[in-house]
């Protein structure tokens, strides 16, 4: 049972906590146009592709599409396989489409982000002061008003 | 990632997070998560199972009625991962010629590897090598393994990232190897018991952290919960 041993290992790692939690109201769900971002590494292929470094906090701007992402996470300690197999089990990408289309969300964001998560610095200096925010920007940019983080 | 989502809502974007480890969201504490107790790499719990994901979804989307957070619900199916049971596959006969016998192993799953990836359309292999140029970084490590000095054997880059390409080359070539998508880890402790790529890796890790390398060379070629070192009870 790797994961139950790969818990107990992680659960106990410092991490950053700001003194207040912040909150926005939502909209309704049936009117939130909704994007994912995902600590899993993920980036289109090409470029850098398959690799992404340990420790490097910036962000990656994705499409709508699972079709031509990889997932280029440094850390060995998790299943690739069933990214493999159903890009879903990360990036719910076709999940979210039913629910628009069922009218349970607004609509599906044109723009997505990643990040990679099992960052050395708990701090996530720039997480917090630069990537983040720029990532806030270009989802505020395409109207999103929801977001689903994904670990892996 | 809990940190992450306080900084994309304090930015006016309204968040729910799905949580894969427990204590790491009780310390970062986001505005809303869902912990699902599901293998690590899968937070939508099964591939090919669009109604489990579905109820993940809706579980997570129902913590917007909350009035006020942080909030941290637990979703009530629990999966566990698969190590404890290696996939069962056949691995083609190879001729090894005049390459190592592991070498030829890996020359003989590409075929295998390259009917995944016609089926899926995607792979993580190529952080330094692509599919072809497996084989022969697998004979490199089985060179370190048989004792000669990793810095020494030629290897293309980053010991991990190549370990890691063989790794994942292995784990899809074996989704063709076998009928049905496996449980986590499986395909993981196939490669890493039932290789002998796996084999040279590990014995490769265990002569690189005797031989003084940094803990990151040799901490990061397998996954922490598949070492296995001789001292070891």
């Amino acid at each position: 049972m790797g994961d139950e041993q790969m818990r107990k290992d992680l659960e106990g790692l410092e991490g950053y906590t700001f003194d207040e939690v912040p909150w926005t109201t939502p909209k309704p769900l049936a009117q939130s146009r909704v994007a994912v971002v995902t600590t899993a590494g993920l980036r289109p292929a090409g470029g850098d592709g398959a690799d992404w470094n340990p420790g490097d906090q910036a962000m990656q701007l994705l499409p709508a599409s699972a079709d031509g992402l990889v997932l280029a996470h440094f850390s060995p300690n998790f299943d690739r396989s069933g990214w493999i197999v159903d890009p879903n089990i990360v990036f719910p990408i076709d999940r979210l489409r039913e629910m628009a289309d069922e009218g349970i969300i607004g609509s599906v964001a044109d723009v997505h982000v990643s990040f990679m998560g099992a960052q050395i610095d708990h701090t996530l200096e720039t997480i917090r002061l630069d990537t983040g925010p720029a990532a806030a920007r270009a989802l505020l940019d395409d109207d999103v008003d929801l977001v689903l983080l994904t670990p892996v | 990632m809990g940190t992450l989502a306080s900084v994309l809502e304090d930015a006016g974007l309204a968040t729910v997070a799905l949580s894969i480890i427990r204590g790491q969201v009780e310390t970062t504490r986001p505005p809303r998560a869902l912990h699902c107790e599901f293998p690590l790499g899968r937070p939508l719990g099964r591939p090919g199972d669009p109604a489990l994901q579905r109820r993940v979804l809706d579980a997570a989307f129902a913590l917007l009625d909350e009035p006020s957070g942080p909030v941290l619900v637990d979703f009530p199916e629990v999966i566990s991962d698969e190590a404890d049971a290696p996939l069962s596959c056949t691995i083609p006969p190879s001729d090894p010629g005049d390459v190592h016998p592991a070498e030829a192993e890996a020359l003989g799953l590409l075929p295998a590897w390259r009917r995944s990836y016609g089926r899926f359309g995607r792979s993580t292999v190529g952080k330094v090598v692509d599919a072809d140029g497996v084989p022969a970084v697998v004979g490199l490590f089985a060179r370190i393994a048989d004792g000669e000095a990793w810095k020494e054997v030629g290897l293309p880059g980053d010991p991990t990232k190549v370990a890691a390409d063989i790794r994942n080359f292995y784990e899809e070539a074996a989704l063709s190897l076998t009928d049905a998508a496996p449980g986590a880890r499986q395909a993981e402790s196939w490669y890493v018991t039932r290789t002998k790529a796996g084999d040279a890796v590990q014995r490769a890790r265990v002569a690189m952290k005797e031989a003084g390398a940094g803990f990151y060379f040799w901490n990061y070629l397998l996954p922490m919960t598949q070492h296995r070192d001789p001292d070891a009870a």
